[in-house]
């Protein structure tokens, strides 16, 4: 079983709707011993990162401490920026601290796009993700293919250990990471269409082999 | 590179998908969900369902609406109509609604943008502007509120640029005057709030053929286009629309 971690942000029934779509059991909760249980544990987020982190309180040690024990955890959107070590969203705040780096504002600078003079901020809208190499969450999705984003702040992330695949936004966007056992999405892979779909399968099918 | 996006509008009346001209002259276009669902599996890219009716009853037929839409689509869908608090719009998100559209409520207290953004973020958190051409400033537009009932004074350019600062993430720009005309999109006033923002506008209101979006995109510089009339009852797929642009050179996620 998935357990999607229910903190009181948006759009955590999208996440569990996508998930029973692929056949896959999952529960909303925010019950330590019921996320400790799980197979994997998907941490989503429509939110601003600081309401999200004060949102999450002390559940974000329970987390730290599963995913640190091993089990696959799957971070998207404002869910995954919370896995680096800090945002300036509205203020500092304080990050997970499980894959290294900062998250920052994308930069509002003049770069034509067609039709109109200026590249807009949030990048909103489905983009292409170059995949890259062996992400697990990736696997039969070939070399690139368009998932949807909706996000003012970016990962920059400094984490040797991480594997990253980017999106092209003017400069190379990191849309998902993937460090041992911790995924996250830049992007919304339960709003993607088919292949947000199946980068959760994969998700499914990791934890189905870990536990 | 970010593509163009193909937004289908489903204009949402005691739970029949409607459709009209200028706002008026209601014609039925089929059940939301269904709808939906459809136009998820044509290869839309985003979808809007708007109440409009927006009264006490109907809220709560619309977070119904977004809890089955939610099951079955799986591409991100904005709601509005009647939204006034942020305990509203959380109801909706946490139903399965990705963004909220705002306009009347956010006229009478534009601090509400501000507070859906801090706690949701911006990208969440969608102004809807709809602009009628004003009779005494020419090339200028006047924001309507109330289901375009009421024409208020307000600048629509001017409150677009404001909207921005106070948290919008989009502007959904609908223009009254070319609404369910199917003659185009008024793309002097797409022009004129793209180039004054720096969030994305999604150009609304006057879709009747292929070219028109064409022309919202490269004339207007929208970042999406919303159509009703067209998919609704014109036999145009999204297939279609997809290819077409993507035939002149505009990015889309085909």
């Amino acid at each position: 079983m998935i357990v999607v971690v229910d903190y009181n942000v948006g759009n955590v029934r999208s996440v569990c709707n996508a998930f029973r779509h692929i056949g896959c059991e999952v529960r909303l909760s925010n019950e330590p011993q019921i996320i400790k249980g799980a197979a994997g544990v998907v941490l989503p987020g429509v939110a601003a990162f600081g309401y999200a982190a004060g949102a999450l309180g002390a559940l974000a040690e329970v987390i730290k401490e599963t995913a640190l024990n091993g089990k696959p955890l799957l971070g998207i959107c404002v869910g995954y920026q919370m896995l680096f070590d800090r945002s300036s969203e509205y203020g500092q705040h304080k990050g997970l601290g499980l894959v290294g780096g900062d998250v920052v504002p994308i930069p509002a600078e003049p770069r034509p796009s067609l039709g109109r003079g200026k590249q807009t901020v949030p990048h909103m809208g489905w983009n292409l993700v170059r995949m890259g190499e062996n992400m697990d969450l990736f696997a039969g999705l070939g070399r690139e293919k368009h998932f949807y984003f909706a996000h003012s702040f970016y990962a920059e992330v400094a984490d040797g250990e991480a594997k990253i695949a980017y999106t092209d936004y003017g400069f190379d966007l990191p849309a998902a990471v993937q460090k041992a056992n911790i995924y996250g999405t830049q992007f919304h892979p339960e709003k993607s269409g088919k292949a947000g779909l199946k980068v959760l399968r994969n998700f499914y099918g990791i934890c189905k082999r870990g536990s | 590179m970010l593509t163009k996006r193909i937004i289908p509008c489903l204009d949402v009346k005691d739970n029949r998908v409607v459709k009209g001209v200028k706002f008026l002259n209601l014609r039925d276009a089929g059940d939301p969900v269904e709808l939906g669902a459809r136009y998820s599996d044509e290869g839309a890219d985003e979808l809007v369902f708007l109440d409009i009716t927006a009264t006490i009853s109907s809220r709560k037929t619309m977070v119904e609406l977004v809890e089955k839409v939610a099951e079955k689509v799986f591409i991100p869908f904005a709601v509005g109509g009647g939204i006034r608090t942020v305990e509203q719009m959380d109801e909706l998100l946490r139903s399965g609604a990705e963004k909220m559209s705002v306009n009347t409520a956010a006229v009478a207290n534009p601090d509400l943008l501000t507070e859906a953004a801090r706690r949701f973020g911006s990208q969440c958190v969608v102004l809807a502007i709809d602009a009628r051409r004003s009779r005494e400033r020419v090339g200028r537009w006047q924001v309507c509120v109330k289901a375009g009932s009421e024409l208020t004074d307000i600048d629509v350019v001017e409150w677009a640029v404001r909207a921005e600062k106070l948290g919008a993430g989009e502007i959904l720009l609908t223009s009254m005057d070319a609404d369910g005309t199917k003659e185009g999109y008024d793309n002097q006033l797409n022009r004129a709030v793209t180039e004054a923002v720096n969030i994305p506008v999604i150009a609304s209101g006057g879709a009747g053929k292929l070219e028109h979006l064409y022309d919202a995109i490269v004339e207007g510089g929208a970042d999406a286009v919303l159509m009703a009339s067209i998919t609704h009852f014109e036999n145009y797929t999204i297939k279609q629309m997809k290819e077409y642009l993507a035939s002149r050179g505009i990015p889309v996620n085909l």
